[in-house]
C-alpha cells in the first residue's frame, strides 16, 4: 500500500525554483533516502509534507488523503513526524519533558480535569510518564530524565530527537541528516538503530542524507534530487553507478 | 471640495513632521530589528533643547533646531550603547522591553527635573503670519516645516544613497555578518543610524513645539505611536516608505479630525496599525518574508 | 513516583497554612490591628497579585508579549460595576460575568492578533489596550472620560483571598499538566511544538483568554473597592506597571510574579508621594533586569515540595 505519493510536487520561493515537477511514492513499511547535492531542495520537499510551506502546485497524498494546506499540527496528527537538520529540541527544557510533550496529543484527560486535579488527571500523568520513560529506556537515555536537554552530548541530543518524533506514536517517520555530525561508529550505531525502530515500531521511513555510507547501507530505495528535479530513483546499487547521479555531484563526468 | 484641499493643505505640516520621526523608527527597525521605544521620547528632547535653546540662550528657530538635532543625535547613541547594544544578541522581545524601560526613563526623569508642566513656545520666535493662495489659508509656519523636513528628508536621502556611511547601514541592514567580514565596523554603523534618526525625531520636536505652541514631557508618546504606525504602513525598515507613511498618517488625521470627530483621532491611529498588522503587515512597500527551517 | 501519602499530606499542609493566613487577617481587620491604609495595600496587593500572575501565563509561559492587560482589566471593571450598579445583580454574578467578558475580550483580541510575530504582537496588543479605553472613553452612557462613581464597596478580604488563591491554583494547576507543557513549548520552539502535533494558535488563544478572564477578575475586585473607575485608569501605563511585576518575577515563573508584585504594591506605597521616581525606577528595573539577569528573580524556579524537602534536608 502506498503510504506516501508526491505528485508533480512544485515551490518558488520569490523568483528561486525550489522543486518542480517532484514526484515520489513510498510503499508502507520502505525505508527510503532522498539524496541530493547541497541546495537540491531535499529539505524543501520535507517541508511542504510536514506542512511548513504550502506547495504552489502538486498533490501530497498520505494514507490515501490529501496532505497538501493541512497546518503541520494536523499532519503529525494524521501520522507523519520528523527530526530535524539542526536539532530543534527544547533546549531549556528536561529530557523527560521533551518526550511528555510529544505524547501531549493524545492526552487521556481533559483540561478542567487538570484544573480540577481530578483523579483522571493523576492517572493520566502517571500513563504519561511510564510511557516516556519507556521511550528513554529504548533509546538508553534512562537516568537522563532530568537533565536539561541542551546540556546532553551531541550524539544523545540526536537519540532523544528521534525519540520525541516516535513518541508522537507516526506511522511515517521522516529524517532530516540524522547523521550529520556523527563519526563513522556513530553512524553505523545509527544505522542499527534505524533498522530497529522500523521492525520494532512498524514504520516507513524516508530520510534526507549527505553520508552515504548511511544511506547505502540501509535504505532500500533512493531518489536523487538535483536542482529541484529528481533525476534518478532506485535501488543502492543502480544509484551508486549511474552516470547522471555522479554527474550532479561532482560537476561533471567522471571517467 | 476647497475645504478638502484645506484639509490636505493642513494635514501636510502635521506630516512631515510625523514623516521625519517615522524614518527614526524605520532605520533603527532595518538596521536592527528594534521597535524603538524611545523614539517618540527622544523627540520630547529635542523639544526640549530647543526651548532652552530659545528661551535662555537667545537663539533663532534655525540654531535651536541645529542644538536639538546635535543633543539628541549624542542621547541616541548614548541610549544605544548603554541600553541596546547589550541585547543585540537576545531575543527582539528582550529588546522591546528595554526599548520601554528607556521611554519611561527618558519621560520620569524629564519630569523629575522639569515638572510635568507644560511649557509654551515664545510666540515672538517665530511671528506667525497667514497667506492665502488660490483660496486657501497657509501660514509661515506650516511652510516653514515643510520645506525644513523635505530639506531634511534629501539630506538624509543623499547621506544614504551616495555616501560610504550610508553604503554601510544599507550593508548592516541586509546582512550583519556580511557586512562585518567586509570590514564594516556594525557598532559605529549602528551608532550613526541612531544618532541620524534621533537627529531627525529632535527637529521634528522642535517642529511640534513650533506647530501646537506648548511641550510637556510626556508630549512624545502619542505623535511617537503615530509615526510609528507611519513606519510600518510605509514598510517598517524602509526609508521612502517612512516619508510616504508620515504624509498619509498626517493627512489622515487632519481628514478625521476636520470631518469627524476629533475624540477618534488618536483611535485613528491604532486603528490603522491593527488593520495593516492584520492584512499587510510588510505596510505598502515592504516584500513578504518568511521563518526559514 | 513519591507515595500518593506524601502528597495528601502536602495538600493537608498547604490548606492549613492557607487557612490560618486567611483567620489571621481576617482577625486582624475585625479588630482594626490594620488600619485603612494597610487594608488598603492589602487590597492594591492582592489585585496585583492576580494581574501579575494571569500576565504571567500570556508573557512568560506562553512567551507572548502582551501589552494590553489593562484593557481587559477594564472590562472587568466596567461590566461588573454596570451589574451591581445599574443591573443590581449579587456580586458574585457580576464577578463571573466580568471574568466571562474579559475573556471574551481576550478570545476577540488574541485570534487576529496571536498570527502577528514577536514584536508585532506586542504593538498589535497595545494598541487593542488603547483601542478599549478610547472606547471606553466614548460611551456617554458609561460615563465617557469621568467614568463610573459610586461603585459599592463589596470587595472585604474574604473575596480577595479567595479570588488570589483561585488564580494561583488554577494557573499552577494549568501549567503542572500536559496542557501546561504544551503552552510552554509554544514559548520555547513554536516550529518545533507543530511537529509534535500542537495546535499553537489554540494554545496561544486559549493562553490569552485565561489570563483575560483573570484580569477581569482583577479588574472587578478594583471596581468595588475603589469606588471610582475611569478609562484613563487602565491606560497602556498600567499595562506596563504590570508587565515590570512579571519581568522583575521572572518571565515563566509564578512564585517570582507572586513576590514581585508584593514588591511592587510595598514600591507603591512607599513612593506615593513621588510618582515620578516610582516610574524611574520601573524603568530602571525593565532596563537593568533584561540586561543583567533577563530570567527576573526567580527565572522559571517555583517554590515546590522539592524546594522546601532541600531546605528541610530530606529527599525528594
Amino acid at each position: 500500500m502506498t503510504i506516501l505519493n508526491i505528485q508533480n510536487l512544485s515551490k518558488s520561493f520569490g523568483g528561486l525554483t525550489a522543486l518542480a515537477d517532484v514526484n515520489l511514492a513510498i510503499e508502507n513499511g520502505e525505508l527510503v533516502g532522498l539524496i541530493g547535492p547541497n541546495g537540491a531542495g531535499k529539505t524543501t520537499v520535507f517541508n511542504l509534507i510536514t506542512g511548513v510551506y504550502r506547495p504552489d502546485r502538486g498533490h501530497i497524498i498520505f494514507d490515501e488523503k490529501p496532505m497538501e494546506g493541512l497546518l503541520p499540527y494536523k499532519i503529525c496528527q494524521l501520522g507523519v513526524a520528523r527530526t530535524f537538520q539542526n536539532i530543534r529540541l527544547f533546549k531549556q527544557l528536561t529530557v523527560l519533558e521533551n518526550v511528555k510533550i510529544a505524547l501531549h496529543k493524545d492526552v487521556p484527560y481533559q483540561l478542567y480535569s487538570a484544573i480540577l486535579r481530578l483523579p483522571t488527571f493523576f492517572r493520566g500523568e502517571a500513563s504519561i510518564e511510564e510511557e516516556a520513560m519507556r521511550y528513554l529506556r529504548i533509546f538508553g537515555l534512562e537516568g537522563k530524565q532530568g537533565e536539561i536537554a541542551s546540556s546532553l552530548p551531541y550524539g544523545e541530543q540526536r537519540r532523544l530527537e528521534i525519540a520525541r518524533a516516535l513518541a508522537t506514536r507516526p506511522r511515517l517517520l521522516i529524517l532530516d541528516e540524522p547523521a550529520a555530525g556523527m563519526n563513522p561508529q556513530e553512524t553505523q550505531n545509527l544505522m542499527e538503530l534505524i533498522r530497529w525502530i522500523r521492525e520494532e515500531f512498524e514504520l516507513t521511513i524516508l530520510l534526507i542524507e549527505h553520508d552515504m555510507s548511511l544511506v547505502m547501507g540501509v535504505c532500500e530505495r533512493i531518489y536523487v534530487l538535483d536542482y529541484g528535479r529528481i533525476i534518478a530513483q532506485g535501488a543502492p546499487d543502480e544509484i551508486r553507478n549511474n552516470p547522471r547521479v555522479i554527474e550532479a555531484y561532482l560537476g561533471e563526468e567522471v571517467s | 471640495m476647497v475645504e478638502f484641499l484645506q484639509q490636505l493643505l493642513n494635514g501636510l505640516s502635521l506630516g512631515a513632521i510625523y514623516a521625519l520621526i517615522a524614518l527614526g523608527y524605520t532605520m533603527v527597525y532595518g538596521i536592527i530589528l528594534l521597535i524603538n521605544f524611545a523614539h517618540g521620547d527622544i523627540m520630547m528632547v529635542g523639544a526640549y533643547v530647543g526651548f532652552f535653546s530659545i528661551t535662555m540662550l537667545g537663539s533663532n528657530v534655525i540654531m535651536a533646531i541645529l542644538f536639538a538635532m546635535l543633543a539628541c543625535a549624542v542621547l541616541g547613541v548614548l541610549i544605544e550603547k548603554i541600553a541596546y547594544r547589550p541585547l543585540r544578541n537576545s531575543t527582539r522581545i528582550a529588546a522591546l522591553i528595554t526599548a520601554i524601560g528607556a521611554s519611561l526613563f527618558l519621560e520620569y526623569v524629564t519630569i523629575f527635573f522639569l515638572t510635568p508642566q507644560q511649557r509654551v513656545f515664545p510666540a515672538e520666535a517665530f511671528p506667525l503670519h497667514q497667506y492665502q493662495i488660490i483660496g486657501l489659508y497657509i501660514s509661515n509656519k506650516d511652510i516653514f516645516i515643510i520645506i525644513l523636513a523635505v530639506v531634511l528628508m534629501v539630506l538624509l536621502q543623499y547621506i544614504v544613497k551616495h555616501t560610504r556611511a550610508g553604503k554601510a547601514m544599507r550593508a548592516v541592514s541586509l546582512d550583519r555578518e556580511a557586512a562585518m567580514l567586509m570590514g564594516i565596523s556594525v557598532d559605529k554603523t549602528i551608532s550613526f543610524t541612531f544618532a541620524l534618526g534621533s537627529a531627525l525625531a529632535a527637529a521634528a520636536g522642535v517642529l511640534i513645539g513650533l506647530y501646537y505652541g506648548t511641550i510637556n514631557p510626556l508630549m512624545g508618546i502619542i505623535p511617537g505611536l503615530k509615526a510609528f504606525v507611519a513606519a510600518v504602513l510605509g514598510g517598517i525598515g524602509i526609508i521612502p516608505g517612512a516619508m510616504v507613511g508620515g504624509f498619509v498618517m498626517g493627512i489622515l488625521e487632519t481628514m478625521v479630525s476636520g470631518y469627524g470627530s476629533s475624540m477618534y483621532r488618536d483611535a485613528v491611529a491604532f486603528g490603522v496599525l491593527i488593520l495593516i498588522l492584520l492584512i499587510k503587515p510588510t505596510g505598502i512597500f515592504g516584500r513578504n518574508e518568511s521563518e526559514k527551517v | 513516583m513519591p507515595s500518593s501519602k506524601r502528597q495528601w499530606l502536602w495538600l493537608l499542609i498547604n490548606i492549613a497554612v492557607l487557612a490560618g493566613i486567611f483567620a489571621l487577617v481576617q482577625y486582624m481587620i475585625a479588630t482594626r490591628v490594620l488600619n485603612q491604609y494597610y487594608q488598603i495595600n492589602l487590597t492594591s496587593m492582592c489585585i496585583n497579585i492576580i494581574l501579575a500572575v494571569s500576565l504571567n501565563l500570556i508573557n512568560g509561559f506562553t512567551g507572548q508579549l502582551s501589552l494590553g492587560h489593562a484593557g481587559f482589566m477594564a472590562v472587568g471593571a466596567y461590566v461588573s460595576a454596570v451589574c451591581t450598579k445599574y443591573m443590581d445583580l449579587p456580586f458574585v454574578t457580576a464577578i463571573i460575568a466580568a471574568c466571562l467578558a474579559a475573556a471574551l475580550a481576550g478570545f476577540i483580541i488574541g485570534v487576529p492578533t496571536l498570527r502577528l510575530r514577536g514584536d508585532y504582537l506586542a504593538i498589535a496588543t497595545l494598541g487593542f489596550g488603547e483601542i478599549i479605553r478610547v472606547i471606553l472613553q466614548n460611551i456617554e452612557e458609561l460615563g465617557g472620560p469621568a467614568g463610573i462613581l459610586g461603585i459599592s464597596r463589596l470587595t472585604t478580604w474574604p473575596y480577595l483571598f479567595i479570588a488570589t488563591v483561585l488564580t494561583i491554583v488554577v494557573i499552577q494547576n494549568l501549567i503542572n499538566s500536559s496542557f501546561g507543557r504544551a503552552i510552554i513549548s509554544v514559548r520555547e520552539d513554536e516550529v518545533a511544538a507543530e511537529m509534535m502535533g500542537i495546535n499553537t494558535t489554540w494554545y496561544k488563544v486559549l493562553a490569552f483568554i485565561i489570563g483575560a478572564g483573570f484580569a477581569g477578575l482583577a479588574g472587578a475586585l478594583f471596581a468595588h473597592y475603589f469606588y471610582i473607575i475611569k478609562p484613563d485608569t487602565f491606560n497602556f501605563l498600567k499595562s506596563f506597571d504590570i508587565l515590570v511585576m512579571v519581568v522583575l518575577g521572572g518571565l515563566g515563573s509564578t512564585t517570582g510574579a507572586v513576590l514581585a508584585a508584593m514588591f511592587i504594591t510595598v514600591l507603591t506605597a512607599y513612593l506615593q508621594a513621588f510618582p515620578a521616581i516610582r516610574m524611574i525606577i520601573y524603568a530602571l528595573i525593565l532596563i537593568l533586569v533584561m540586561i543583567y539577569r533577563p530570567q527576573g528573580l526567580l527565572g522559571n524556579k517555583e517554590l515546590s515540595r522539592k524546594t522546601f524537602s532541600r531546605l528541610w534536608g530530606g529527599s525528594a
